[in-house]
Parts: C-alpha cells; structure tokens; sequence
C-alpha cells in the first residue's frame, strides 16, 4: 500500500511476459504434451489469477490525489462523452473506409479489420493498466504509478469531468493513434503480427508517450505543449510507421491504384467531422476555448485541401479527389497540437503550409528514397504533426490559452517544441524498430510472397469484399 | 435490332488496349499509366443474310470518328445447340 505496488505490478507484469513467451516456446517439453487449445486455456486462466493478485496488492484510490474541492459540471461532462463517440468515430469507420478505399480490392477486408481489431484490444488494454500507466501520479517523469486494474476504485473527478470519462475519451486517442499505423503495413503484414504489434505498441510507445507529454511526464515538466495529439498521435502514428515499414520492406506492387476511393471520401468526411471532437474534446470542458479549437480545425481542414487542389492544378492542370481529401487531412493533421493555443489566421496559415510539406513529402521524398509507406502514414501523418508542433511554438497567442509562440515574442515555447518533437522521433523510431526486429525474430512479420499476390483478404481472413 | 433478325446477345465489361493504348492516371502526385482500358464487348449470333445489316447498325452506332470507336470481328459458326429442346442450327438461333 505505501509505494510498493507500482514497482511489484511492473515486475509482475514482465514475468507475465516472459512465462507466456517461454510457455510458447517449441522446445518446451510442455508444448508437446499438452494440446493447443489446452494451453491456451492454461495461459488465460494464468493471465486472470494474475490481474486479480495485481489488483488485490495495488488498490490505490485516485483520491489520494484529488485537488481540492473540485466539481462536476454537467455541460462539460455531456460534451466530452459526445467528443468520445466522436473520436470513435474516427476509427471505426473513418479511417477503416479512409484506407480501405485506396487498398486493391484484394486486400480490402483485411485493411479494415486491422482498424477493427486494434479498437478493440486498446479498449481492453486501456481499462486492464494503460489509462493508470499514461496518466496515474508521476514517477520519475517516466510512467504513471500503476494502481488500478480495470477501474475498479474510481469515482473521483478529473477537473470539471468523472476522470473514467476522461479515461475513456483518452482510449479512443490510443486507439485511433495504433489505427493509423496500419495505412504503411497494408497489403503485406501477418494479421496476427498486427495484432502482436498492437498490444506492444501500445504498451511501450504510446503509453509512455502519452505519460510524458500529457501525463505529467518529463516532457510536460520541460514545457512541451502538445493540445491535441500533434507529438502524441500523428508524429507518434507516423514516424513508427516510417520504422515499420523500413522493416517490412515493400509490396510486390508499391503504386497507389485506389479500388473504391468513394469510400476513401466517406471516410475522410467522417474522419473531419470527428476531427471535432479529437480537438475541440482536448479542452476538457465546453467553454471558449473548445469553441476556439472547433473553429481552427474547421479552417486549417479547409485551407490544407484548398492548397493541396491548388498545387495539383498548377502541376498537373487537374484537380484530384485524392488530393483534396489529403490535403484536408493534411491540414487536420497540422492544427492539432496547436488548436488550442492559436487564432483562426494562424489555423488558416498551418494548413496551407502543412499540404505544402506533405505534398513535397509524398510526391517527392518518398519515390526518391523508395521506402513503401503504402497510405503515406509517414508522409501526411508524420509531417503534418511535425510541423503543427513547431508551428505551436511560433503563432501561439498568449490571448487564447497562455503559451507565447515566436511571433508574439516568445522564444521558449519554440525551444520546447522543438525538443519535445526531436525526443518523440527518436523514441517512437527506435522503441517500435525494436519492437518490429522482436515480432520479425519471434515469429515473422510478412506474409509469403504467393499470399500476397493472391491478396491478404484470402490468405489471412478465408473471405472476400467483391463476390464476381 | 429490334426488327427481328437479332434474337439475342451478349454484352460485357471487358478489359484492353488496341491502338490507342491506356491511359493516365494520377494519385497523390505519382503518375501511373494505366495499360488496360475499360470497354464493352458485344457478342452477337446472326444468321449469314442478315450479317452486313448489323454490321451497319453497329458501326452506325458506335462511330464517332475517333481513336478507341473499336472493331467488328466476323467469325464463322459451327452449330448452335439450345440446351432445352436440343434444337440444332437454324432452330437453336
């Protein structure tokens, strides 16, 4: 009770790991003797005895913690629960139509189900240990004290909010985040190394992450400003998806042929629109400053599709669909981390500067150093939060939210930026590498080169979208 | 064709080039040619007095002077069988 859980639960944990892994091994003698379905029920039974001891020796009430006096407001409350439902839309099924879309139609079903599933697992990771891990009470700067195993002591407050719909609402983040990775590794990856990488992604990169920009972390302590995701989700989401696809290598095929784009529109629309609750959700509370990131959003999501339609007119003399939708994601991608901290001109600026880099990321980068990042995860996703994240530190207006970027005479807050960006590619780079090599050594992470012609819809799932 | 010496045909969504070749197509800035282009292809059975009729309905129709109108292909045929009666030749059209 006094310290000692957070330190036990994380080796308990570890142990966890390893037991599962030496249990899987083929030259374990027990792997021979008892049947698969044997083992697997062995395996979860372990796992439940496990959460429960977990649980017993570290029930530390959030209310140790608790500010003082503070009080639920019944409109902040109502708006985040419909910005959660937002940001679920997100996923399921904006970006699942979004990337599905613009896979060959032999691999559609499996594009979508890679989105499905990770919506799935982060919902029961997040409750399990990731929400106590990312946002619990600082130790060190690293992690959250792990405290509470599937929620079972909280009734506290988190400012104006019940805090497990604070927790909820911060799940569809992670999830919508690992989600997004999938767009570099379409058409190519084992559907079970997908879900492998899912539970570990989540747990060594995003949490930690999350912990550190958001969570009270180090990054936090150091000034990093991060409203919406910009480090969290897209730079996150976008370098590791760099990383895994490096790993990967390409497709046999590596052009963009979309097989049902109107699906990529539908998607799309209903990604802006639960763009709105991702960004005006982040203020917590349902005041101005939840207005002001509602209207930013809405202008850098317009002004990133108008650039990008633009450069497609004066380079091609044609006007793409695809163009616009990226652009539009382009712009999102950018306001993020700075929609809070910014006014609309500066929204306005982001975008058109975002689809700028991102088209110079996809259009050029990208076929001259030849790395398959299939939907441009890297390319829109990475860059646009790249950029959003500096951008914070050069237009925040003090006016709207306290932090002073460049322009209005600050310096420090760019600083910050930039470090918390240079320590976010590093880290999300190396840990998924590493957490790539792992799957890769253990069990593989390419499926073979026959399944991959035939198209993964048949060779991972038995199905398939089009019946002729 | 609906004067009677067309009593059926089949029509279908097929894939090709000929002379025109394909076309471009352009996603996120990377230019793809696109080898093969969508077409229909007619399939018609018509008895011999009739055959310089449809091959005027259709070269009527489908001309519009440029590249890509398509071909006619005249072929012989052999016998015709309909599965329900067994009918042969003439009866089975």
């Amino acid at each position: 009770m006094f310290g000692v859980p957070e330190g036990l639960s994380s080796i308990f944990i570890m142990s966890l790991i390893l037991i599962i892994r030496v249990f899987n091994m083929k030259s374990n003698p027990l792997f021979k003797t008892l049947s698969p379905y044997l083992r697997y029920i062995l395996l979860t039974g372990y796992f439940l005895l496990s959460l429960i001891i977990i649980q017993s020796i570290g029930s530390v009430s959030y209310a140790d913690d608790a500010t003082p006096t503070p009080e639920l407001n019944g409109a902040d409350t109502a708006w985040m629960m419909v910005s959660t439902a937002l940001v679920m839309l997100m996923t399921f099924p904006g970006l699942i139509l979004f990337y599905s879309g613009l896979v060959k139609k032999l691999s559609a079903l499996n594009t979508m189900l890679m989105s499905i599933v990770s919506y799935a697992i982060v919902s029961v990771i997040w409750f399990a240990f990731g929400f106590p891990l990312a946002f619990g009470k600082d130790v060190f700067g690293i992690i959250g004290r792990f405290s509470d195993v599937f929620f079972s002591h909280v009734t506290s407050l988190s400012g104006s909010i019940p805090t497990i719909l604070f927790a909820v609402y911060q799940m569809t983040f992670a999830a919508i985040t690992v989600s997004l990775i999938s767009g570099a590794l379409v058409e190519r990856i084992k559907f079970k190394s997908w879900i492998m990488f899912t539970v570990l992604w989540i747990t060594l990169v995003y949490i930690p992450l999350a912990h550190w920009v958001w969570g009270g972390g180090w990054l936090a302590k150091l000034g990093v400003l991060d409203f919406a995701g910009g480090i969290v989700v897209h730079i996150s989401a976008g370098v590791s998806a760099l990383a895994m696809c490096l790993l990967l290598g390409s497709r046999k095929d590596m052009r963009i042929l979309p097989h049902q784009l109107g699906y990529s529109v539908i998607g799309a629309g209903l990604l802006w629109f639960g763009w709105f609750g991702f960004n005006a959700g982040s203020a917590l509370s349902s005041g101005q400053l939840a207005v002001d990131a509602f209207v930013n959003t809405n202008m850098a999501a317009a002004t990133g599709l108008l650039t990008w339609m633009i450069i497609d007119l004066i380079k091609d003399k044609k006007a793409t669909v695809l163009g616009a939708i990226s652009g539009s994601i382009a712009g999102l991608g950018a306001i993020t981390p700075a929609v809070g901290y910014v006014n609309i001109s500066s929204a306005f600026v982001i975008g058109v500067v975002s689809s700028c880099l991102c088209y110079v990321a996809v259009s050029y980068v990208k076929p001259s150093f030849k790395y398959d990042d299939s939907l441009d995860v890297f390319g829109i996703h990475g860059i646009s939060g790249t950029w959003g994240t500096i951008a914070l530190g050069l237009f925040a207006n003090p006016v709207i939210n306290g932090a002073k970027g460049l322009f209005y005479g600050g310096t420090h807050q760019l600083v910050s930026q930039l470090i918390g960006v240079s320590v976010a590619i590093i880290y999300c780079f190396t840990a998924t590498f590493l957490i790539g090599l792992i799957i890769k050594r253990f069990y593989g992470l390419r499926v073979s080169r026959d399944s991959e012609i035939r198209g993964l819809d048949e060779s991972e799932h038995e199905e398939s979208a089009y019946e002729f | 064709m609906e004067s009677g010496f067309v009593k059926g045909m089949s029509v279908s969504e097929i894939r090709g080039f000929g002379r025109q070749r394909g076309h471009k197509e352009r996603y996120r800035g990377s230019e793809y040619v696109v080898d093969f282009v969508e077409k229909i292809k007619l399939e018609i059975a018509v008895e011999e007095e009739y055959l310089d009729k449809v091959i005027e309905i259709i070269r009527e129709t489908a001309k519009t002077g440029d590249v890509g109108d398509g071909k006619i292909f005249v072929l012989p045929m052999e016998n015709v069988v309909r599965i329900r009666t067994a009918e042969e030749g003439r009866e089975a059209l």
